[in-house]
């Protein structure tokens, strides 16, 4: 596709209108590169649609989207995972309307055909009218290539592009930090709030690399903790940094000790787990796994950001969706530790609701945030994003990338090259 | 059916009271309707009972609802004070309990909120316990089943 989008001052094409350093503020606002978006980005590259711990049992499912295309995340009898587009062979109304659960099957309601938990057309009802017309092996719901790591389950409508694994390179090793946090115990999901927005996807990607904002916009949650905590959340004159980690991922490390949730175990129990300790005590833990389990408990001290969609956010997955051009759905994905002791994975759930969520005590600020960011675009017909902070102070992390202060929007940029790259490889 | 006019028409009265604390943003005063240890709760599935070990949009004891109020009332948090007013209807208040120390009731609600400029509705079921205190009561639990719990809600900067 080569034709020019219309704008009133400007004639770009959207890869063009991301520069090293700042990104033309229709990104958020034209619909035409929003359909483009849809298909350049989200339906073209490894999309995070949940985790396995959601799908535990043989017969376990769970509905997602990539992009704007409901999909399912099934486990058939033989543990096999299977992600489904949630579409009927026969005159495609969705199949399964939940949100999680367990079935046998999925039968739609239209006309009853059955498809089998790995999408097989199983039965339909008064086959004989389809006697040599149909081969019912050939109208499986239609499935979609998945790969996982560490439990995280991505999907893709590419048969043809790079393993997940080379995708994520520089990633792994941060997700393989993050996993740390069910303390010793498998990373498990505990439930999730879901809120939406009236703005652009993108603002939400950047905002998960933006510790910038946090002191300013934040400070009515930092009010709320005691004051050592309020400690560790004052970050910005730490030794934190942003790392660009390629294909538009990148982490932002806020509290570099807690990087490594199994190092420094010896700390002792800051006050506000000292509750936690006592419960984990009294249950007859031992008292390297209360130190162990407390310490997770914190959750890292880093956001991971996966292009496009998904952000390991300190103790959270953080998921969005793009609806329409100015408007995006979010999902807070709690976790915590499969067979974990029950103080610990509440007091994880505690910690959740307290900043997160549509009724958290950060969320709303940020979200108040970027529902401005939006109105703000519509202002002018001309106009620029900045990007740039941190640009000219940037150095080398010690695995040989390129990194910036904690409050660079050095994450931003790696994002945006990669958006480009995707934006434009379909416009040559 | 036999109904407690009497019970009825004063938990009724003290469900619009603390409605109108809410909606006037009387945050102190609505503090102080609560019992030590009561909880108020909006949880994330409606079906669900089991709030300590599931994960709610709030679970909030006394430490939390002192400091969600001190959040809305600080001047620190741009929602807050972008929040415009909320308007809330209660009715369909049926008593569920009526001990001496303990009563439950259940009603129906629908919060509107004006949110820059633009009308939002919740629509929730309303599940009190109350603890009869001298002529009054002091609320042990409240919670609020929004009909949109499982659903994209929009952010909340206001006390259903
Ligand atoms: S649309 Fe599904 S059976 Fe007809
Ligand atoms: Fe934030």
């Amino acid at each position: 596709m080569s034709e020019l989008i219309k704008l009133h001052n400007v004639s770009l094409k959207a890869a063009e209108m991301v520069e090293e350093g700042r990104v033309h503020k229709a990104l958020y606002s034209d619909p035409d590169i929003f359909e483009q978006e849809l298909d350049r980005v989200f339906n073209n590259t490894w999309v995070f649609i949940g985790h396995e711990s959601e799908v535990p049992e043989a017969g376990s499912y769970k509905t997602a989207w990539v992009g704007r295309q409901p999909v399912i995340l099934s486990r058939d009898r033989k543990m096999n995972l299977h992600v489904l587009q949630n579409r009927c062979r026969h005159r495609g109304a969705t199949v399964c309307e939940g949100r999680k659960g367990k079935t046998k099957s999925f039968t739609c309601p239209y006309h009853g055909w059955g498809y089998a938990l790995d999408g097989e057309l199983r039965a339909l009802p008064k086959p004989e009218e389809y006697d040599g017309v149909i081969d019912k092996s050939e109208l499986p719901l239609m499935r979609l290539r998945h790969e996982s790591y560490r439990g995280m389950v991505f999907a893709t409508f590419r048969e043809d592009i790079q393993p997940l694994e080379d995708f994520l390179g520089g990633a792994k090793k941060w997700i393989d930090l993050f996993m740390k946090q069910g303390g010793g115990y498998p990373v498990k999901v505990l439930g999730e709030h879901r809120f939406n927005f009236p703005g652009n996807w993108k603002i939400q990607l950047e905002n998960t690399t933006d510790a910038y904002h946090f002191p300013i916009i934040h400070k009515s949650f930092v009010s709320s903790l005691d004051d050592a905590t309020a400690d560790i959340f004052d970050f910005l004159n730490g030794d934190g940094f942003v790392e660009d980690l390629g294909n538009g991922h990148s982490v932002m490390v806020m509290i570099p000790e807690l990087v490594d949730l199994e190092a420094d175990l010896e700390q002792p129990i800051p006050a506000r787990f000292s509750e936690l300790a006592a419960a984990l005590r009294e249950e007859g833990r031992s008292e390297e796994e209360v130190k162990r389990l407390v310490r997770a408990a914190h959750g890292t001290g880093f956001n991971l950001n996966l292009f496009p969609n998904v952000s390991c956010s300190m103790a959270f997955f953080r998921v969005l969706r793009p609806v329409s051009v100015s408007e995006t759905e979010i999902q807070h994905v709690a976790l915590g530790g499969e067979g974990a002791p029950v103080a610990f994975n509440r007091k994880r759930m505690r910690l959740h609701e307290h900043f997160q969520g549509p009724m958290g005590f950060g969320t709303p600020d940020d979200g108040e945030a970027w529902e401005r960011v939006q109105k703000g675009s519509l202002a002018g017909t001309d106009g620029w994003i900045l990007v740039n902070r941190g640009m000219g102070r940037l150095r080398q992390s010690a695995d040989g990338n390129v990194a910036g202060a904690v409050c660079s929007e050095t994450g931003m940029r790696g994002a945006y090259r990669q958006y480009k790259k995707m934006m434009a490889a379909a416009e040559e | 059916m036999k109904t407690n006019t009497e019970l009825l028409s004063k938990v009724a009265g003290f469900i619009w009271y603390e409605a109108d604390l809410l909606d006037h943003k009387e945050y102190q005063h609505w503090l102080q309707l609560w019992s030590a240890d009561g909880l108020y709760i909006v949880p994330t599935d409606i079906n669900e009972t089991d709030y300590l070990n599931t994960l709610n949009l709030a679970l909030d004891d006394a430490d939390m609802r002192r400091m969600r109020v001190a959040r809305l009332e600080s001047g620190e948090s741009v929602s807050a004070d972008a929040a415009g007013n909320t308007v809330r209807m209660v009715s369909r208040i049926r008593l569920l309990e009526a001990g001496e120390e303990l009563v439950i009731a259940r009603c129906a609600m629908t919060l509107n909120e004006l949110r820059h400029g633009r009308l939002i509705t919740y629509p929730a079921d309303v599940e009190y316990q109350l603890r009869p205190v001298g002529d009054g009561f002091l609320i042990e639990r409240k919670v609020i089943r929004l009909l949109h719990a499982e659903g994209f809600l929009r952010t909340v900067s206001f006390i259903f």
